[in-house]
């Protein structure tokens, strides 16, 4: 019935992630940089739900608003497309990431475009669109000061809302100082904002296209809605002759009417501000008479593995995601190790159980496991993911997979992937003991006799004894003291 | 196969769901729509000046001059810049107005380069968040109010909305989306940089509003 | 069940209930095996509130460890010797919101598809933390026989946000004369325990605790209290291995020692 070729090829492989983080752990910069950054972006947003009954209630509207969509995702996907069309935008379907890249290729092949401005898109930097283009000799020019910034020192975004958020003030001075022809190195974050600001200036009035990514696409009225707050979301989407907006399959929306919840959610959410500076909603190209904005627009619909995610009722719920980053915000880990850390496009609790899914197991099967399920995440989720549910449900497909028919694919790509003998028998071992009460007392008064002479050296204990003392095996057990103390075995008839 | 029928495919293979019904949800209203407008388009860093419908071209020149805008770009054939028009045709010491009358193609050099200023109309505002609403059409077009690094709207207090939520229901966006609908608050601003604001990042630095009293 | 049946039931701190004769307690393996002293004094408690406490002998384990590694099958066979070891329809209470909040908030989820499922669900119904039933249910009132001294509270990550289990802890603390609670400006952020994530991460896990001591050690309590053992074992292994001299005690110990010391 389905084919592999929805998920693309796991580009994950390489060191898991507990090798990767001592890098990460063991860089005090860094872990400044993020512990301050993250703090600010709490306390901000906490301000502005200030009113827990509220918040309740807009967060019940926002998740419903995208369940509901999801649970009539082809139907809503067919009338985006239909509204779309009429409106003059040009609608492409994209399966995996090569096939999007192609589609963009030709479209600005046929324009002859050879620079392009891009707003912010991480569906764009799951495609790695910009290297694709580069290798067919058209230029991308990333315009959000963050992206910008990221391209010019040749690294990948360590943040989805704010992508370098890993470099502070004077790593930012450097990298301009020996980048931007002209500039005197500056300290001073306005005068390295002007820099910026000059030499896109530039590049906008002279490109070709410009490329942007898609916050909602609104089935009913055929509008894609983007928010952002430089500005160069709209002069991507505005200056330029052609408008290429790409996007995964699952931002689209019912009606207009759900965007309003889903603004006072997203914004508030990611930076602690009410609104972004502009929400900008686009339903078509520039009409007989306009004097601005693009001549064409076009719309590509990327899966992506995607529609594999919307098999399973319950991983479904990842698709519920408006990318407002609070997740990773409030992530006692992502805090600590930084986005690059995670070796994927998306990282922090959502990259956790987003990447699993779309990369498959093999590929990503240790990421679940990055987590201690402190929920912090799901306290903030906008859209009320369940991401500790889901990361203990990939755990498990990680090492026994939901069965399917032959006919179908497993749940996840790759499930097994983390299955090991020793870890299913001390398992089989732990629910014998724990499901036979003699047994149980038989072995814990065994452990309060000799559990101490348990070696630090020993496995699972060695890692614990790292940073940790031996635990303490008590010579009496809580059962033993219970009945010392004359504690009922059972409720008196 | 298709990339569009493999796509739909998978998604119609998928097991049924069903859709939750919408939970309630009640968008703040406002006593005083004017205060709260006030106090969130000044968190957002835009400048307020309370005019009136007959002076405020003498009040703008005012405001320009000190500020020394030499060229302010105006948007012919509508109600603001017909009324900037002429006032200046009359005498009223505004800097060189230029217009927007044609395409960005002819213009590029102009709209990037050569304008301090932008003036457009506003189709009203929300007071919930301070934002401006724009929809810009043939004559207003949609890089007035972004190329120039100011933007100056004009806002009449009777089109004040408590939220996005209520103008959208109540004036039935859903019925007919412009090309481009805008929602406008404050100048641009970035804070990629150490979490530090800057303004006027790719936009207007400055963002002004002209607030038309009601009943003046 | 839906997840959104679920979170339905996140509300385990508002639950009513009637004051009942007779709880039955749930001594969490790690309590059992590691720190008895605490469940024998959370039972203590309980009885000195004035209600009758059983300590079912076929109890072992809420089943977490597995469910969080991903063996379900085999939490749920561990789940149900639980769901057998407290027949009687009256709370069951709990010495740790970890542990509570597995038992309250993944049991019917846990079960599904299985034909303990409706049993799960009314065990899951009366599944209560030790502080907030002896503060909401109980309605205890402390009378503090200790000398001064100055603590700060661990609240559990499950505890807070699994069974909204945030005030109680420190409305009973409140009630003792002697002590004073001062407040870690990080409190909400996790230890770092996280079951296997200690010993599968063991360098962000070590990164996690070090800061929270440090958080700890800023509030200049020479005392962390705790309602949850794993946090416990973890911020409290950590001081012994550093040679920090902060005590860390489960907070059922620390309330009976002061209020109810022979």
């Amino acid at each position: 019935m389905l084919s592999e070729k929805g998920a693309p090829d796991g580009e994950n492989h390489g060191p898991r992630f507990a090798e990767r983080a001592p890098d990460a752990l063991n860089n005090p910069q860094l872990r400044r940089n993020f512990r301050r950054a993250m703090d600010g972006l709490m306390a901000k947003r906490a301000a502005q739900f200030p009113d827990p009954a509220y918040w309740a209630e807009l967060r019940e509207r926002g998740a419903a608003v995208k369940a509901r969509a999801l649970a009539k995702l082809p139907e809503l996907l067919e009338r985006l497309e239909a509204k779309l069309t009429a409106n003059g935008v040009q609608v492409h379907w994209a399966e995996t990431t090569e096939e999007a890249n192609a589609i963009v290729l030709g479209i600005l092949q046929r324009a002859g475009a050879r620079t392009v401005i891009k707003g912010k898109s991480m569906v764009s930097e799951e495609m790695h669109l910009n290297a694709h283009l580069e290798r067919h000799g058209i230029e991308a020019v990333e315009s959000d000061l963050g992206e910008y910034i990221i391209q010019l020192a040749g690294e990948t975004p360590s943040h989805i809302v704010m992508p370098c958020i890993h470099k502070n003030k004077d790593e930012i001075s450097d990298l301009f100082a020996e980048k931007i022809p002209g500039l005197e190195r500056t300290g001073d974050v306005d005068e390295l904002t002007a820099a910026a600001r000059r030499v896109l200036r530039e590049r906008f009035a002279n490109a070709d296209a410009g490329i942007s990514g898609v916050n909602f696409a609104v089935a009913e009225t055929g509008t894609l809605v983007l928010i952002e707050n430089e500005g160069n979301g709209r002069l991507s989407t505005t200056l330029p002759p052609l408008h290429i907006a790409v996007t995964g399959i699952e931002k689209v929306v019912e009606f207009l009417d759900d965007i309003p919840p889903l603004l006072a959610l997203l914004p508030r959410s990611a930076t602690g501000q009410p609104i972004t500076t502009y929400v900008n909603m686009i339903s078509g190209p520039r009409k007989v008479g306009e004097k601005d904005g693009p001549t064409a627009v076009h719309l590509v619909l990327l899966d992506a593995g995607r529609s594999r995610v919307y098999q399973d009722v319950e991983l479904a719920d990842t698709l519920r995601c408006i990318r407002c980053a609070a997740c990773m915000n409030h992530c006692p880990v992502y805090t600590r190790v930084g986005g690059h850390t995670y070796n994927a496009i998306y990282p922090g609790p959502i990259g956790k159980i987003l990447t699993p899914q779309l990369q498959g197991l093999d590929a990503a099967g240790d990421q679940p496991h990055a987590s201690t399920l402190c929920n912090a995440c799901a306290e903030v989720c906008p859209v009320k993911i369940p991401i500790p549910d889901l990361l203990v449900r990939l755990r498990r497909e990680a090492v026994r997979p939901t069965e399917t028919p032959a006919t179908h694919l497993p749940v996840v790509k790759d499930g097994g992937a983390e299955r090991s003998w020793n870890e299913a028998l001390v398992w089989a071992g732990w629910r014998l003991v724990y499901t036979r009460p003699l047994l149980y007392r038989m072995v814990t008064r065994a452990l309060a006799w000799g559990g101490n002479w348990v070696p630090a050296g020993a496995p699972l204990m060695r890692d614990w004894t790292k940073a940790r003392a031996k635990p303490r095996f008590k010579p009496r057990t809580l059962h033993d003291l219970a009945r010392e103390r004359g504690y009922l075995n059972e409720v008196p008839k | 196969m298709s990339a569009r029928a493999n796509i739909l495919g998978h998604l119609k293979a998928a097991p049924a769901r069903p859709g939750p019904d919408l939970p309630p949800w009640t968008p703040p209203t406002y006593a005083d729509k004017l205060a709260r407008f006030r106090q969130m388009a000044e968190a957002n860093h835009a400048e307020i000046h309370d005019v009136t419908a007959e002076t405020w071209p003498e009040r703008l020149a005012t405001l320009l001059n000190n500020r020394g805008v030499g060229r302010l770009m105006v948007a012919p054939g509508t109600p603001r810049g017909d009324t900037l028009l002429r006032a200046a045709a009359q005498g009223v010491a505004l800097p060189t107005l230029v217009p927007y009358d044609r395409a960005v193609e002819d213009l590029k050099d102009t709209l990037v380069h050569q304008v301090d200023a932008g003036l457009t109309g506003t189709r009203g505002a929300i007071a919930e968040t301070g934002t401006l609403i724009l929809w810009p059409t043939a004559e207003e077009p949609r890089l007035l109010s972004l190329l120039p690094p100011l933007h100056i709207a004009v806002l009449e207090e009777d089109t004040l909305h408590d939220t996005l939520a209520a103008v959208v229901r109540d004036q039935r966006w859903a019925a007919g989306m412009p090309t481009n609908a805008l929602l406008i608050s404050g100048p641009s601003k970035t804070s990629d940089i150490e979490q530090t604001l800057a303004y006027g990042v790719h936009g207007p630095k400055e963002l002004i509003i002209l607030l038309i009293k009601k009943g003046e | 069940m839906t997840t959104t049946n679920l979170a339905a039931m996140h509300t385990g701190a508002a639950t009513p209930a009637a004051r009942p004769d007779t709880v039955y307690f749930f001594g969490t393996c790690l309590v059992d095996m590691l720190y008895p002293e605490a469940g024998l004094a959370g039972m203590d408690l309980l009885r000195h509130a004035g209600v009758r406490v059983v300590f079912p002998e076929g109890q072992s384990c809420c089943g977490q460890p597995a469910r969080n590694s991903g063996y379900f099958e085999e939490a749920r066979e561990v789940a149900r010797a639980q769901l057998d070891a407290f027949p009687g329809d009256i709370p069951i209470v709990v010495p740790s919101g970890s542990c509570a909040g597995m038992m309250k908030t993944h049991y019917p989820h846990l079960f599904e598809g299985d034909p303990d499922q409706p049993r799960a669900i009314a065990f899951a119904a009366r599944v209560h933390e030790l502080t907030a039933f002896l503060v909401n249910v109980l309605g205890v009132k402390l009378e503090d026989k200790g000398e001064p001294v100055t603590v700060t509270w661990h609240p559990s990550c499950h505890s807070m946000r699994e069974m909204g289990v945030v005030e109680e802890p420190k409305a009973l603390l409140r009630q003792l004369a002697n002590v004073t609670l001062v407040e870690n400006k990080r409190e909400r952020e996790c230890c770092g325990f996280g079951g296997t994530f200690a010993v599968r991460q063991t360098a962000v896990s070590t990164a996690m605790v070090s800061d929270k001591l440090a958080s700890v050690r800023e509030t200049g309590a020479g005392t962390l209290l705790s309602g949850d053992c794993g946090c416990l074992m973890n911020i409290g292994g950590h001081a012994e291995k550093v040679g920090d001299g902060t005590r860390c005690r489960h907070i059922a110990e620390f309330l009976m020692e002061r209020c109810h010391a022979q």
